[in-house]
């Protein structure tokens, strides 16, 4: 009896164990493919044309989802908080509400999820697809670097795409909340903008907004570029690894979101 | 897809990404101030403005008028002047009276205009002299606690003079015929 109830607890911990293991594992893989993609970025810079095609595959296709969204986003903001500010007489506001919130949280938050289930899960099947075909094996019977030639190129695409989707975001987004908020609503169109201007700064808010969607896009393409590197070559494995993909993208942006934040508003 | 196709979309991706980035620093941030068409600008001093900015409205019955321009502090007189930028659509006289309000109670501030008599009207680099300060909270309420409490010395330092007075009332109460 004894004997069982120690077999169920051990096999518990090891699992667990077992489990936790296998997370540093990959966390330390997932740093080692940064760091190679890192030094071995030279060649999508001298050829230019591997990363521009990158980027009209990450940025340029994920225009219409952003811009959709980003409109929708501040137009429900600019109703939400008409409908609270409305009661303490302050509506005016509200276009310091939207605008803060897209340009602080929403903007870099939003694309970034919105960016790992568009272009981050078309990155870890593409080259999860491309080693279960033995591409990658190819590539390097041939002596070309596949870190080199695939995975650098594609994340230097998402680090340059995510910031100019987010900033994209937050504006459409303020012009969504625009929309309702002056010709819908009736709020004052000089004081909504001039109320934003007197509360929105560009150090503190706008370029802080920056420096976190380029923090949220390395994150974000690194993890799709480590899962379809890892992803075992079958095709549940590739099926596997797109699901972690956006699970472990969105929780990661969460997470470092909070972390940034609270640097960013004590210094 | 050929090569020149995928430059030009992703220039012009690149090219929305600096408009945005543009557009949040100029029209979002506080990098510029928006204009309102032709104004004149006549200055105001104040001896409190509380919380009034740059770039808030400017009203005269309601409706926006003009906006705020620049807020400085004149050593000499120790007043804030307030530089308001007017739409040139709406003249007022030289006498126009200007306040400082809170739109709501916790809303912003901006400068409200009562059109004076006069018929000379304000032109650019006149002087409002007629002006009254933001409402300070702080002070409002320690004013009234000052005067609750002169209130009470009164009556405390009357006290024994009314007595007498009161007296005689109640003695005159006494005789009636109740």
């Amino acid at each position: 009896m004894i004997n069982i109830i120690i077999n169920m607890v051990s096999r518990l911990l090891r699992g667990i164990g077992s489990r936790m293991i296998a997370r540093v594992w990959r966390l330390g893989a997932g740093t080692r493919l940064f760091m190679l993609a890192i030094v071995y970025s030279g060649e999508s810079f001298r050829r230019f044309h591997l990363t521009l095609r990158e980027v009209y595959f990450t940025g340029v296709m994920s225009l219409l989802i952003i811009i959709v969204s980003a409109f929708f986003v501040g137009m429900v903001l600019a109703l939400q908080g008409y409908n609270t500010l409305q009661k303490y007489g302050s509506s005016e506001a509200i276009g310091v509400l939207v605008a803060l919130a897209l340009v602080r949280e929403l903007g870099p938050v939003v694309t970034a999820l919105l960016f790992a289930g568009r272009a981050g899960t078309a990155i870890t099947a593409e080259i999860g697809l491309m080693k279960t075909t033995e591409q990658l094996s190819a590539m390097e019977m041939m002596a070309v670097n596949p870190i080199a030639r695939v995975v650098a190129p594609r994340f230097w695409a998402g680090v340059i795409s995510m910031p100019i989707l987010a900033a994209l975001f937050s504006m459409v987004g303020v012009l969504g909340g625009y929309l309702v908020a002056v010709p819908l609503i009736g709020v004052d169109d000089g004081a909504f903008w001039s109320q934003m201007q007197a509360n929105v700064d560009v150090r503190a808010d706008i370029i802080n907004g920056v420096i976190k969607s380029v923090v949220f896009g390395v994150a974000c393409t690194m993890i799709a570029l480590f899962e379809g590197f890892d992803a075992p070559p079958t095709a549940e494995g590739v099926s596997h690894a797109t699901t972690r993909t956006v699970v472990i993208s969105s929780l990661t942006v969460l997470g470092l979101d909070f972390v940034l934040t609270s640097f960013m508003l004590v210094v | 897809m050929d090569r020149t196709k995928i430059d030009l979309w992703v220039g012009v991706f690149v090219a929305l990404g600096a408009a945005a980035l543009l557009g949040l620093a100029m029209k979002v941030g506080n990098l510029t101030s928006s204009k309102i068409g032709d104004t004149y600008s006549v200055s105001a001093s104040f001896e409190n403005i509380g919380g009034l900015k740059p770039n808030a409205p400017v009203k005269s019955a309601g409706v926006v008028v003009g906006r705020v321009a620049d807020i400085s502090f004149d050593s000499k007189t120790y007043e804030a002047v307030v530089t308001i930028k007017i739409d040139k659509r709406y003249q007022f006289p030289k006498d126009t009276f200007a306040n400082i309000y809170t739109a709501g109670l916790l809303g912003e501030q901006y400068i409200g205009l009562e059109a004076g008599g006069e018929d000379d009207v304000l032109k650019t680099g006149d002087k409002i002299s007629q002006t009254q300060d933001a409402i300070v909270l702080e002070k409002m309420i320690s004013q009234f606690l000052y005067n609750k409490a002169s209130e009470t010395d009164k009556e405390k330092s009357a006290a024994p003079a009314t007595s007498e007075p009161a007296k005689e009332k109640s003695t005159e109460l006494g005789d009636a015929p109740f």
